[in-house]
């Protein structure tokens, strides 16, 4: 008796602590390499690239420390530096794939201007003839200098009546293409990408951001005064923030400027690919919108949309935006769907603290940091190479060797998506239906899996054509039949011979 | 449902009002008019419809192409997802009898929930085969599939309205207003459940921290 009462005490005792215990709040350790599934979940991933080396102005031996650096630029195995702070630009070279060294500093040119230095120079151009074309921010000009520095010409705020005319042309960023025609972004400036003829001579704006607005906001700016709506913010596109000419000629821009309700439910593109006549012609065939991180919740301190602050395309067509909010490299294959996500805030070797730029030098990346004044390294892991491969070998047409490199992905990471969809391409370009379309299956990719359905349905039917037709013969004929039957059988019966026999 | 069949004659009589079932949907005043006035549906068959419907949902979900049903499987709640049949199934009958006996209607309440049973027939009816066709389409061409589940959709919904005017005998004005009024009356249920339960959380809840608070100075 006195047992059960002791018993009974516990577990009244046991149920009390339970309502004490707090559960411990298990709060995932995010990963620093990801990837979004078809659910949008995150899924964590090996990583594709690792740091190789970071440069900082004392490993680059640099005599004056940089300062907020802004424009990082890749020509062939030169890699330019815009120290906007100390209003140069530091020409760096790639002797081996571990180092980078100083080749020259340029702080003036010659030629026959008033000023011949840099005002917090933010991004540098090079042509195919060796000509830089410099953003001079301070100085409102953009430059064009020969490869010995020799001043050429320079591109002033454009000659255009609707530009307000207290306006300070501020060129940021700026790219230009094979024709050495110009395009730059200038501050303020939201109408699309200033563009230049080779001569000099200012030719339009293209690639104007569409104008995103609520129909709310429109109601209301429809009952609101005069005086309300001049405080109202106005419908303006954005500005874009950075952009790339990629090996094909066309212009990848970002922005990072938008309203992060329009950036959630995809109105407003942060990246475009814009074609000479200044149309997006961006591929959106990915599961979920380009924008970086799907999730804008508060997380260590940092909320809201991933903030694109530059980008670059890779020569598989792969394009990596970088993400100014959270720290990140965000990777896209040319259907825009995610090929890897990583990178973070921080001090360690790999993450940011103000990330401001990035180009590439074949696969290896390079990411410039303003605030570390420092170049930070990136080279593809084995994993990250393997994933290059397969896309490579696919678009070369070695479907085989695709799949299996694919395969070899995917054992790696068998959460990873763009694995199992590569397996099926490959499968569907061999002609294996039927397996193609359990990968496709297994991904939710409807469109390749009808493609791979359609072909196997069709081969399926002439198979079977002789079987099919027997079938539809016999659903026809064998009630056609029976019919008869029973009539000739009626009839034999109720002839008019037997009647008379059997009376 | 099933100890009557002991009968053969039951039995006759169930696959007899089951049959009925088809003869609702093709003439949908004449039968509903029956069921209940020349006693033509019994709650067995409308046990089974219902039923099938429920299965038919349940396995729609597994058996349906993924062109047409994604399914997160980890979030899936099959009783959660039963509910989503029966708690509206539920309401619309409570509330229906509810108002409707206030304002004439002749139906009880068992004769509500048979008609409306009735009513869910084309759902599983095309629910099945096309969930079978489905597997046997591409992408182009599943507009066939979207538009013949939402029109077996849209089939039940009507013969659900014509079926209560049919046995609370109402004219088709009236039977249009009380629908309308049914509806809000599930949308009033739904708030005072809503109340209901969120003050028994509230109450729970505040015993919960009578007791901690306890334990925590003991």
């Amino acid at each position: 008796m006195k047992k059960r009462l002791v018993r009974i005490l516990t577990s009244i005792c046991a149920v009390g602590m339970a309502f004490l215990y707090v559960l411990p709040v298990s709060a995932k350790e995010s990963s620093y390499s990801y990837n979004y599934d078809y659910w949008g979940d995150v899924q964590d991933a090996p990583s594709s690239y690792a740091v190789c080396r970071v440069f900082t102005s004392s490993d680059l031996g640099l005599d004056v420390n940089m300062k907020n650096p802004s424009g990082l630029t890749v020509v062939g195995d030169l890699v330019y530096i815009c120290d906007s702070g100390n209003n140069r630009i530091i020409e760096c070279k790639r002797p081996t794939p571990q180092t980078l060294e100083v080749n020259r500093i340029i702080d003036s040119f010659t030629g026959d201007v008033a000023v011949t230095t840099f005002n917090n120079p933010t991004d540098i151009a090079v042509s195919a003839e060796g000509c830089f074309f410099i953003a001079d921010n301070g100085n409102a000009r953009v430059l064009k200098l020969d490869k010995d520095l020799n001043y050429l010409m320079e591109f002033t705020k454009p000659d255009d009546n609707t530009l307000n005319a207290d306006l300070v042309f501020q060129p940021t960023k700026l790219t230009i293409d094979t024709a050495d025609r110009l395009y730059c972004i200038a501050t303020g400036i939201n109408k699309g990408l200033v563009k230049y003829e080779a001569d000099g001579t200012f030719s339009g704006f293209v690639g104007a951001t569409k104008v995103t607005y609520d129909w709310t906001d429109y109601i209301w700016k429809k009952f609101a005064t005069q005086e309300q709506r001049a405080l109202m913010a106005s419908f303006v596109p954005t500005e874009y923030d950075n952009l790339y000419m990629d090996h094909e000629g066309f212009i990848y821009a970002c922005t990072g400027s938008a309203e992060k309700d329009d950036i959630r439910n995809g109105s407003a593109d942060v990246v475009r690919r814009i074609n000479l006549i200044g149309n997006d012609i961006l591929v959106r065939n990915g599961d979920w919108y380009i924008i970086g991180d799907l999730y804008m919740g508060n997380g260590g301190g940092y909320e809201g949309a991933s903030y694109f602050t530059d980008i670059t395309c890779l020569e598989n067509d792969i394009y990596i935006c970088l993400d100014r909010n959270r720290g990140r490299l965000f990777g896209y294959d040319d259907q825009g769907k995610m090929v890897f996500a990583f990178g973070g805030n921080g001090n360690m070797d790999g993450y940011f603290r103000r990330p401001a730029a990035i180009d590439h030098m074949g696969y290896d990346l390079l990411v410039l940091d303003s605030l570390d004044c420092a170049v930070t390294l990136f080279t593809p892991t084995e994993f990250g190479s393997l994933v290059y491969d397969a896309i490579d070998q696919f678009d070369d047409g070695k479907y085989e060797e695709s799949g299996n490199t694919w395969r070899q992905v995917m054992n790696m990471d068998g959460n990873y998506d763009l694995a199992y969809i590569g397996i099926g391409r490959s499968l569907l370009r061999q002609e294996e239906y039927h397996e193609a379309m359990d990968y496709f299956e297994l991904k939710y990719d409807a469109d390749n899996w009808s493609k791979a359905y359609k072909q196997y349905r069709k081969e399926w039917v002439e198979e079977h054509i002789v079987i099919i037709i027997i079938v539809l013969l016999a659903v026809v004929l064998i009630p056609l039949g029976i019919g008869k039957f029973k009539a000739l059988k009626h009839e034999i019966d109720t002839a008019d011979i037997f009647t008379i026999n059997q009376k | 449902m099933f100890a009557a069949f002991t009968k053969k004659e039951s039995i006759h009589k169930y696959i007899d009002s089951l049959k009925f079932a088809l003869y609702c949907m093709s003439h949908p005043l004449d039968g509903f008019w029956d069921l209940t006035h020349e006693k033509r549906g019994t709650y067995a068959a409308a046990n089974t419809i219902l039923i099938l419907t429920l299965m038919v949902r349940i396995m729609r979900l597994r058996y349906t192409s993924f062109l047409f049903v994604q399914v997160y499987w980890e979030d899936l709640n099959i009783f959660l997802y039963l509910a989503s049949i029966l708690f509206p199934l539920a309401l619309w009958v409570v509330g229906n009898w509810a108002l409707t006996t206030l304002f004439d209607g002749k139906g009880r309440l068992g004769q509500v929930y048979m008609a409306t049973c009735y009513g869910l027939a084309p759902y599983p009816l095309f629910g099945f085969p096309m969930m079978i066709f489905s597997n046997f389409v591409t992408v182009e061409e599943g507009a066939f599939y979207s538009v013949l589940s939402v029109f077996s959709l849209i089939y039940a919904a009507i013969l659900v309205v014509v079926a209560m005017g049919q046995i609370h005998e109402y004219s088709a004005s009236k039977n249009i207003l009380f629908t309308v009024a049914t509806l809000f009356a599930m949308l009033v249920m739904i708030f005072i459940l809503m109340i209901f339960f969120s003050m028994i959380s509230q109450g729970v809840a505040y015993f919960i921290s009578l007791g901690k608070e306890m334990l925590f100075r003991m």
